[in-house]
């Protein structure tokens, strides 16, 4: 083996009743993005630059829960996480409460490469970004008319599912949806869920790994609700064995650790990376779910879940490409 | 097996010059602290309302970096963040950006017992603490004389590395320019110190951990350090319960607490060896120190910093506290 490779997520846990268009967009998008990080490892980018340039393309696009797209609060607003890991040095950049950044995943670089810290949250990190001088847009930049919508629905489930004894309308959307759907995610409908995190692992040709993580969070989350996206360890890691990026139910994906602990199955147990990934899946996120993406300094590429569902695409300079939802 | 409790109150480069009337004072604080948790779990109180009575008495404590007594950012403001796991079922609470919630562990510990999330920052967390009517007060409750000069040393040790930085290497550095440059980096030595935390274990193996504290001196306004970051400077599964200190993000790279508990369970290590590979491999010398209790009742506190604030007891009577290294290491 040995060789680049690539995986790239929109998350973990998808409506059974996704539109077959919106399926196709879905893979379109996760083609789109694999090509970018394909042509850059090819060109001998350095593993961190190629992670950080998928992410940037997939939050760009509104399609998924990032950046442009991302999942409302409570209140209606835009509130962006995201982590970035270089396997060669554990370095790593994260950041969370950014609300006026276009590209969250560039902020989370920078700080790794331009702060003393790594981590920075709500207003020191977007004080950071203003002085680092990168690009910023009004909040609405990144709120979409679907996710109006959504948090809608999703405001109108919450309620429903507190107060039992009223008989479910026919006519609200969210609860004919929750009947038809018994699927939930973090309480949520999974038609409402909005779970597509997305990110980015790679492997370059010279064995080095790198992760990183984006997210707009859970729909409906309160006010500075931190979830797993960009706590290290828990929804990025990369280390010298392997680069792993985790979605799905945040609370499951930190209880789990789940990033962490493939690398640490590898590190400690000697599992290889495909056994690792089915290793953690499987053992570590009991009732919670999730799903992951990983690279090897090896140049494998392996992915799990346990939730019904994960966008997802990877890629082996051997030749190797695939792009699927179920 | 039996109950085994374990505090510390942060590692450092804590000087053994440390002069009596800041040594003393602290040692009562462990002494105390300790005191209080053992108490509670004679009491059998479970080890979750332990360890946050444990740490909520070293937050209120004003020479410990926690609570009152909080390090300052560069801007000399407070930002406290803290973190509480409960061993046996996973849950787990973190706060982080507090600025005038008296008990941030208590409001981490409200986090994991009366929301479907586990980690509020900023102002949802000040809100959320409100909303549950948690004690606030004043931001400049928690603001000591003595960390307003150690902002000013930590500022002006900054100014000298840029300094530094421009001196010609070439030319032999002059004698007074040499110790003006040690002086102020070295400072009083005490300005590494991060946070406190406690681990307790109670008879029947359930464990819990909880840390807490004011960050790192000088950091960026809404700077996250390791201990609100479960697997870093926090962790208890069924195996163990850890709580570190020491530069965050070093701690944080080497996921210091989630790898003590993971080398017990996919290395099968005991606590003491996982707990000593974390600190002597894992993390740069002069980075970190844990404390932390194995689910039998072991107990172990280990650092590779100058010293670490600590005490800890075991229900067969074992009882220690120190801040430098013990003579045997």
């Amino acid at each position: 083996m040995g060789g680049w490779a690539i995986a790239v997520h929109g998350g973990a846990g998808v409506d059974p009743n996704l539109p077959l268009q919106r399926q196709e967009e879905a893979k379109r998008l996760l083609t789109r993005c694999l090509k970018l990080g394909i042509s850059a490892l090819r060109s001998n980018l350095p593993a961190i630059d190629v992670v950080e340039l998928v992410v940037r393309e997939l939050e760009s696009d509104p399609l998924f829960n990032s950046g442009r797209g991302s999942a409302l609060t409570e209140k209606g607003t835009v509130e962006m996480e995201a982590s970035i890991m270089d396997g060669t040095k554990r370095r790593c950049g994260a950041v969370s409460g950014v609300t006026t950044v276009k590209n969250p995943v560039s902020l989370a670089r920078l700080v790794m490469d331009k702060s003393p810290h790594s981590y920075l949250a709500f207003s020191g990190a977007e004080d950071f970004a203003r002085q680092q001088g990168v690009e910023m847009v009004e909040n609405d930049y990144f709120i979409t008319e679907e996710n109006v919508g959504m948090l809608k629905l999703a405001k109108e489930a919450n309620s429903i599912m507190f107060d039992y004894r009223i008989p479910l309308p026919s006519t609200c959307s969210a609860g004919a949806a929750a009947a038809n759907n018994p699927i939930r995610m973090n309480g949520l409908p999974i038609s409402v869920y909005a779970p597509e995190t997305v990110g980015c692992t790679v492997v370059d040709r010279q064995g080095r790994c790198a992760a990183a993580t984006s997210t707009g969070g859970l729909m409906n989350k309160k006010i500075g609700r931190i979830g797993d996206s960009p706590l290290i360890g828990s929804g990025t890691y990369a280390g010298k064995l392997c680069g792993v990026s985790c979605t799905g139910e945040g609370e499951a994906i930190i209880r789990a650790t789940l990033a962490r602990d493939v690398a640490a199955v590898m590190e400690y147990k000697g599992l290889g990376l495909q056994a690792a990934v089915d290793f953690v899946i499987k053992e570590r996120l009991d009732e919670g779910k999730a799903g992951l993406i990983a690279v090897s300094n090896k140049g494998e590429v392996a992915c799990g879940f346990n939730a019904n569902g994960m966008f997802r695409g990877c890629a082996t300079e051997d030749g190797f490409m695939e792009v699927g939802i179920w | 097996m039996g109950w085994a409790i374990a505090l510390h109150g942060g590692a450092g480069d804590i000087p053994r010059s440390l002069s009596p009337d800041r040594r003393l004072p602290r040692e009562a604080a462990l002494r105390h602290c300790l005191q209080l948790g053992v108490s509670a779990l004679q009491s059998h109180a479970h080890p979750l309302d332990v360890v946050e009575l444990v740490v909520r008495e070293l937050e209120n404590h004003p020479q410990f970096n926690a609570g009152k007594g909080s390090v300052l950012t560069t801007d000399g403001t407070v930002e406290m963040e803290a973190c509480i796991m409960d061993g046996k079922t996973m849950r787990c609470g973190a706060v982080s950006g507090l600025t005038t919630v008296v008990n941030a562990v208590s409001v981490a510990r409200l986090v994991m017992d009366k929301t479907p999330h586990i980690y509020l920052g900023f102002q949802g967390a000040e809100a959320f603490a409100r909303e549950h009517g948690l004690e606030t007060v004043d931001p400049s409750h928690f603001i000591t004389p003595e960390n307003i000069e150690r902002l000013k040393q930590a500022k002006e040790a900054n100014r000298v590395q840029v300094i530094a930085q421009q001196i010609d290497y070439t030319q032999p550095i002059k004698q007074d320019e040499k110790s003006e440059v040690l002086a102020a980096t070295g400072g009083s030595g005490d300005s590494q110190i991060g946070t406190v935390g406690c681990v307790a274990v109670d008879r029947d193996g359930n464990l819990a951990t909880a840390t807490s504290t004011g960050g790192l001196v000088n950091k960026m306004v809404g700077r996250i350090g390791d201990t609100p970051v479960i697997g870093a400077g926090t962790y208890a599964n069924s195996y163990c319960a850890v709580s570190a200190t020491g530069r965050g993000e070093a701690v944080i790279r080497a996921t210091v607490a989630r790898d003590v508990a993971a080398l017990m369970e996919y290395k099968g290590l005991s606590l003491q060896e996982a707990a000593a590979y974390v600190v002597g491999e894992r993390v740069p010398q002069g980075t970190a120190g844990l404390v932390a209790v194995s689910a039998s009742g072991e107990v172990t506190m280990p650092f590779n910093t100058t010293g670490m604030f600590r005490a800890c007891a075991t229900e067969d009577g074992y009882t220690e506290i120190g801040i430098w290294p013990t003579e045997q290491e």
